[in-house]
Formats: C-alpha cells, sequence, structure tokens
C-alpha cells in the first residue's frame, strides 16, 4: 500500500544553519512573462488535482489517489530551473509532477479513471504513470523506490556524458528509508548529476516530521557523504526556481548531488480515505490563507499591473483544460481485453 | 444553474456512509473548500468540502441518515442570483460534474482473451558446436560479458568487488582492465541501493549487468528486482522496458549454513515481467547470459559457485548464443523423463548412468530457462517415457516440482503411467555439519530410487 509524502514540524521555516546547509535567499526579479507562465502552471495543476478529487468522489476514480494541493510551487519552479535534457523521477504523488513536465492532462487522468487513453492505457492509475517523451520516469508507488531509480538515471546521464541531472523527488516520509542514504553514498562517491528534491509537507501519512525524524533538518541529511544541501520556501515558486538553478549549476558542472528541502505543505489528506486528525483546521486554514504559492503569484502579477480581468481570462482557459481532461478521462473506453496480456515482456 | 452535492466516496472500498452531520444551514453561503458536512465511511470520519461556490439551497439528506449510497443527491446549491424558488420550479439541477459517467463496467466478467505464448527465439545451437574449446564455467561466463561489453559500449558491469579484486569468485576477472572503471564497477556493500540504481540506469538506456555476490544477498534488493524492474513495463503501457541482467551464484553453497545457501529459483520463476535462466554447463552459462545481455527485459541470471570449476567444451564463436525458453535434452532415453536445472543436471547424468546399468534408461532434460519454461519438451518425453521424476535443490512447497506435476497433470495426465515424484532439498533451514548439509539435499542415489519407483521397479 501507498504510504507517505512528507510533512514537518509546525514551526515555521525557522532558518536553520548547520555545516553546509544553508537557506535559500528570497528570491525576486522573475519577469512578468515568467510569473504568469508559473501562475498558469500552478493553477492548472490546482484545478486539475481538485477535479480528481471531486471524481474520486463520484467513484470514477478507484484505489489509492494522492493529491498535490498546496506543493504546487515546487514542482514548478524546479522544473524552470533544469534544461530539457534532464529527468525526473518521483513517488505516487505524482500528478503535478506530470502536469509540470508537459505532459497532457488528458492522458493523466484518463489514467486516473483507468482507460485505454491513459498514459499507461490504465493499467498503472494514479501512481504509476511514466513518459519517455517528456522525461518523466514515474510515478513508484514504493516510497522511497524512486530514489535509487533517480540515481540510476543520474548514472546514465553521466555514462553518456549529457550535460544533464535527474530531479529525484522525494517526501519527508521517504527521507527516512534506508535505501535514501545507500543512494546519498553512491551518487557522491561518483559525483552522479542528481538533485534531491525533498517535498517537506510535514506530514509522512500521518505522522510528522518531528514524531519520525530524530532530527528535523532534511537538508542537512547528506553532511555525512559531502552532499551539500539547501532549506527552501517551497510556496515561493521563485525561491525553489532559484535553489534549483543553483543545484543545477553544481550538479552540472561535475560537482556530483545536492539536496533541497523544499518546505511545503499539502492542503488535502494523504490520500482521498485521509481524515486529516492529526493537524488542527487552523493549521490547515493558516497555510492556505497566508502562504498559498498561487496567491503569492496573483499579488505579484497584480503589482506588476496585470489585471484581474487577464488573470480571471487565464482561470477560465485553466477551467477549459481541465474539463476537457475530465469529459476525455471518462468517455475514453475501457482497455481491450487483450491489454491484460500485453507489456509483461519486450519481444526480444 | 443549480448544482447538486452528490454524497462522495471517499475510500477504495466504499459503497455507502452515514451522513453523519451538516456543518452548513440551509442558506448558507460556501466557498471552494468549505467544510459542508461529515460523513461516516467504511473507514473513518471525513469532511465533505464544497467544489464549487454558491448558497446551500436545500439539503436533501438529513443528518443522521444511515446507509446513503454514493452519488445519491445530498444537497442543492444554489448559484449566484438564484433562489430556491428555482428547486421547486422543477429544473433538473445539472450534476456537480460534466456528464453522467457510468462507472466502469466491474459485474460483468468481459470475455477473456487467451494468453499469449511468449516467443521464443529459434537458434541452430548444434552449428556452433563445430569449433569449441575446453573451458571453466567461471571463464565462460567471463567471456560472455566480455564479448557483448565489446559489442555494445551500453553494456557494464557494476557490483561488489566486480573491479579491482576481479570478482569475489573471479568471474569478472580481467574485465577492469580491458574495459576501464567507467564501465566496471565496484560497488559499496549496498544490494537494494545499487539493484535500484542499476534499475534506474535501465531505464536511462544503459544495459547494466549486476552482480549479487551471491544471490542470498539479493533478498535485500528483492523490491527493485520484482517492483522496479519487473512490473514497470506493464504499469507504464509499455513503455518502460528494462534491460538489466541480475547475475551470482544461487543455490546450495559448501558449509556455509542455512543465510548463505539457498536456492532462489522458484521464487524469481513465479514472478511475471522477469526471464530466470540456471544453466548447468559452461556452453549454456555463456550462451544464455549472452542471450540475457541483449535481451530487452530484466533476466535473472542463476549461476552455482560449485559449477564454477568445472569444465565443458565451449563455442568460440562470439556470435554464439543460447534462446532463452529453450529445455535441452541432455541424455536420450526411453524409459523414465528426469527434468533437472543448475548443478542437479550433473547429478541426474550420473544417477541415468547407474539406472542405465540396472536397464533403465532415463531422458534428461536440463530445463537451462526457469521462466518462460519450455513446457513442450518436457511434455513431449513424458508422452515417450510416460514417467517423470522432477529434481531441484530448493524447497519443495511450491517448487519447480510442484509446478512441474502440475503441468504435466494439465498437459499429459492421460500419458503418465506413474504419479509425478519430486525429488527436492529437504524443507528445513540449510544446516552447517557435513553430514547434516549432505542429507539436506538431493544425491545421486535419491534420484535413483526415485526413477526406480516410477518404473515400478526396486
Amino acid at each position: 500500500m501507498a504510504r507517505s509524502a512528507s510533512s514537518a514540524t509546525t514551526k515555521r521555516l525557522a532558518a536553520r544553519k548547520a555545516g553546509r546547509t544553508t537557506r535559500a535567499k528570497k528570491a525576486s526579479g522573475a519577469t512578468k512573462d515568467e510569473l504568469l507562465q508559473f501562475y498558469r502552471d500552478m493553477l492548472l495543476i490546482r484545478r486539475f488535482e481538485e477535479k480528481a478529487g471531486q471524481m474520486y468522489g463520484m467513484g470514477l476514480i478507484g484505489g489509492f489517489c494522492h493529491l498535490y494541493i498546496g506543493q504546487e510551487a515546487v514542482v514548478v519552479g524546479m522544473q524552470a530551473a533544469i534544461n530539457e535534457a534532464s529527468t525526473v523521477v518521483t513517488s505516487y504523488r505524482d500528478h503535478g509532477h506530470m502536469l509540470a513536465c508537459g505532459m497532457e492532462a488528458r492522458g493523466v487522468m484518463a489514467e486516473l479513471t483507468g482507460r485505454i487513453g491513459g498514459y499507461s492505457k490504465g493499467k498503472g492509475g494514479s501512481m504509476h504513470m511514466f513518459s519517455r517523451e517528456k522525461n518523466f520516469f514515474g510515478g513508484h508507488g514504493i516510497v522511497a523506490a524512486q530514489v535509487p531509480i533517480g540515481t540510476g538515471l543520474a548514472f546514465s546521464h553521466k555514462y553518456k556524458k549529457e550535460k544533464a541531472v535527474c530531479l529525484t523527488y522525494l517526501g519527508d516520509g521517504a527521507a527516512n528509508q534506508g535505501q535514501v542514504y545507500e543512494s546519498f553514498n553512491m551518487a557522491a562517491l561518483w559525483s552522479l548529476p542528481c538533485i534531491y528534491v525533498i517535498e517537506n509537507n510535514k506530514y509522512a501519512m500521518g505522522t510528522s516530521v518531528n514524531r519520525g525524524a530524530a532530527g528535523t533538518s532534511l537538508a542537512q541529511r547528506g553532511e555525512a557523504y559531502g552532499i551539500p544541501g539547501m532549506e527552501v520556501d517551497g510556496m515561493d515558486v521563485l525561491a525553489v526556481k532559484a535553489a534549483g538553478e543553483k543545484a543545477f549549476a553544481h550538479a552540472t558542472s561535475g560537482k556530483g548531488p545536492y539536496i533541497l528541502e523544499m518546505k511545503t505543505y499539502r492542503y488535502r489528506g494523504h490520500s482521498m480515505s485521509d481524515p486529516a486528525k492529526y493537524r488542527t483546521k487552523d493549521e490547515v486554514n493558516r497555510m492556505r490563507q497566508e502562504h498559498d504559492p498561487i496567491d503569492n503569484v496573483r499579488a505579484r502579477l497584480a503589482e506588476a499591473g496585470v489585471s484581474d480581468d487577464d488573470l480571471k481570462a487565464m482561470d477560465r482557459d485553466v477551467r477549459a483544460v481541465v474539463t476537457e481532461a475530465a469529459d476525455f478521462a471518462q468517455s475514453s473506453p475501457e482497455p481491450d481485453p487483450v491489454e491484460l496480456y500485453t507489456d509483461i515482456l519486450v519481444d526480444a | 444553474m443549480s448544482i447538486q452535492i452528490l454524497m462522495p466516496a471517499l475510500s477504495p472500498t466504499m459503497t455507502e456512509g452515514k451522513l453523519a452531520k451538516w456543518m452548513k444551514a440551509e442558506g448558507d453561503v460556501v466557498a471552494p473548500g468549505d467544510v459542508i458536512a461529515e460523513i461516516e465511511t467504511d473507514k473513518a470520519t471525513m469532511e465533505v468540502e464544497a467544489v464549487d461556490e454558491g448558497t446551500l439551497g436545500r439539503i436533501l439528506i438529513a443528518e443522521g441518515t444511515e446507509n446513503v449510497a454514493v452519488n445519491t443527491p445530498i444537497a442543492i446549491l444554489l448559484e449566484d442570483g438564484e433562489d430556491a424558488g428555482a428547486i421547486d420550479a422543477g429544473a433538473a439541477p445539472a450534476a456537480a460534474t460534466p456528464s453522467e459517467a457510468p462507472a466502469p463496467a466491474a459485474e460483468a466478467a468481459p470475455d477473456r482473451p487467451a494468453a499469449p505464448a511468449v516467443a521464443v527465439m529459434d537458434v541452430d545451437e548444434e552449428k556452433f558446436f563445430a569449433d569449441t574449446q575446453t573451458q571453466t564455467v567461471r571463464d565462460a561466463l567471463r567471456d560472455a560479458m566480455a564479448e557483448e561489453m565489446r559489442r555494445d559500449e551500453m553494456v557494464y558491469v557494476m557490483g561488489e568487488e566486480v573491479a579491482e579484486y576481479q570478482g569475489a569468485y573471479k568471474v569478472t576477472q580481467g574485465l577492469l582492465q580491458e574495459f576501464g572503471d567507467s564501465r566496471v564497477i565496484d560497488t559499496p556493500i549496498t544490494e537494494h541501493g545499487f539493484a535500484g540504481l542499476g534499475v534506474g540506469a535501465a531505464f536511462g538506456a544503459l544495459k547494466p549487468v549486476v552482480e549479487f555476490m551471491t544471490f542470498n544477498f539479493a533478498m535485500q534488493a528483492m523490491d527493485h528486482i520484482i517492483n522496479s524492474a519487473a512490473k514497470t513495463l506493464y504499469m507504464s503501457g509499455g513503455q518502460m522496458g528494462c534491460p538489466i541482467v541480475f547475475r551470482g551464484p544461487n543455490g546450495a553453497a559448501s558449509r556455509v549454513a542455512a543465510q548463505h545457501s539457498q536456492d532462489y529459483t522458484s521464487w524469481y520463476a513465479h514472478c511475471p515481467g522477469l526471464k530466470v535462466v540456471a544453466p548447468w554447463s559452461a556452453a549454456d552459462a555463456k550462451g544464455l547470459l549472452k542471450a540475457a545481455i541483449r535481451d530487452p527485459n530484466p533476466v535473472i541470471v542463476l549461476e552455482n559457485e560449485v559449477l564454477y570449476g568445472q569444465s565443458f567444451e565451449v563455442p568460440t564463436d562470439p556470435d554464439f548464443t543460447v534462446p532463452i525458453g529453450k529445455a535441452k535434452i541432455v541424455r536420450a532415453g526411453a524409459d523414465v523423463t528426469i527434468t533437472a536445472f543448475s548443478i542437479m543436471v550433473g547429478k541426474a547424468l550420473e544417477a541415468a548412468e547407474a539406472l542405465a546399468a540396472e536397464g533403465i534408461e532415463a531422458e534428461v532434460i536440463d530445463l537451462r530457462t526457469i521462466r518462460p519454461l519450455d513446457v513442450a519438451t518436457i511434455v513431449e518425453s513424458v508422452k515417450k517415457t510416460n514417467r517423470i521424476v522432477s529434481v531441484e535443490e530448493g524447497w519443495p512447497t511450491c517448487g519447480m516440482g510442484s509446478e512441474i506435476a502440475a503441468l504435466v497433470m494439465e498437459h499429459a495426465f492421460d500419458d503418465l503411467d506413474a504419479p509425478v515424484k519430486r525429488i527436492a532439498g529437504e524443507d528445513v533451514p540449510m544446516p552447517y555439519a557435513a553430514n547434516l548439509e549432505k542429507l539436506a539435499l538431493p544425491q545421486v542415489d535419491t534420484i535413483v530410487a526415485a526413477a526406480k519407483s516410477v518404473c515400478y521397479r526396486g
């Protein structure tokens, strides 16, 4: 069963400098076009996830469904910091990552409904989707399994002498898995171009970081291996992008891996069936009202002179994309029964 | 236009629930994200949040109502400017979602298509035996890797002590010197991590040959072998092939006790998405390892430490490969079929000699590939001999013998003149003491006795 993805104490992004761990500076100075793009990309993820939650409620989506609402700035900022040759791999809270990688909303939504039009022909579901074309390597359902896999993708970049990194996302819960440290060790030993993005949304399913982790600075988890780490305000897309650019420059210059701890927050439960009784409603509301990554960019856009009407028009466009995706996800047929037996082995 | 709010499904198994409490009253304004009600599911009490903005026009299901089916309208939300009169005017409210989407049909079982057979390459192996050299299994395996590394620069070898130490069992001897440290890589002792790293590298278009010092340690890597390597092609709808070889010695070693002495064949044989080979001769070791490296799928190559030093005739042509999925009749006979793989082939052949001295001609089949199993060769043999003994080193429960017994019953029941006989390792952890260890493993005389019993002799 899929478990966590993240979380921490309620302490607010307190600066903790220790060893080589640093904190990202407040970033500013994005162009208006860039901000508009970030706004649209984050809004698409938010609206997509809201629709997915609604469709789950109608019984159209089955099994486990882990929503990314609240964490949108992390993937959107990181995607803006890498180059096209780079690869991405993550856990099962993956819908946002796929949209940020440029995968089509309709293909993702149709996978959620288990239809042939889905990225995995309906055979993978919410937690297992891939797009070689977009360099998105999953979508992995076992907590932290994507970490050695991402390290291996970074190994392949180095082996093929490509200027590229593997962005390997993991949650705060996964950060306690042994294979993460096996991976850190090899990545540092062999100077692999891997950026480990720890999405610390404060809760590993229902266990807060301070109840599950001895030593709650996850950015410092690579210090024994000499891997630099940085705490980043993961609710601020510009801070994320700035940190990502720094990590990308480090990893692609042959200096090896980098750890970014994104302080973020998921508004919804761990999965659809999580009543989230381990945190207060106030805590969730405070994050939503004071730190929402989309509101944050909207405010910057207003300052930059973008009108409310322009933003509303963008909102309508995004809603149209999501509505089309939802319609497609319901009209695309279920996989043909012959698909039961395909894709087990590649023909030799 | 007013919107129906439906009873949501809030867990994978929920079909109905109790509407425990309304958090909003009729006439209240709601915004997306507002908690409007609490619902008790089969797992927990969950809050229901509004998706749309509007005014709660009418509550259709009173709080405290039990067994409310999923998708039952529970309330009506009025949009800007509408009043409650709109509800009574009889206009059917729009559903909260785009269309009435029928849930995927789960009730009626769909027509079941036939499972296709796995394609097996046809290779004329015999022609390669015109030119051979005598080689140990160890050197044959080394040559297989070296030849494939010369042929394809995406092939690399990684594992514990494979490079500078030249291999814990010297199977990778000389590879570092020829190919350098970017292609022959010593790993830390970290099986879970480097197996997963290998899978990632294979997704990244490399062709890793991952050596486990022994397969006992691969238990730490099992999650990546099964969940990451074997299943991802399927879960990706065919996008994510994983061309990787996991190889190393498997099976009983000598006097190392239970944790270092075990046959894992049936464990891997169980799993779709893998190919599994377990060669006996040096020629098959070379040919199957080369085929495994060229194969676009994850292949488990189960070697045997005790066999490493044994010598056989091996073809010298670098184009020689052995098709995965083909068994080999290593001794023809008409009286009884004996199936074996890996080190047990040698024991089966010794048993066949002993049986011949008593006038029983055994046909010995070296299975070579465990998955996909060459059922046709086994069945054809049984149709001739009408008797079969399966030999393996591993534990009997759910072992290869169990599988072969079932297959023979399914495919050749009417040809059997005696019940299938299974010879397997004893159902105990491997003991250390020399006498007990010998008792725990199949020996030539146990195979002889089994063959005679199915022939109703002795």
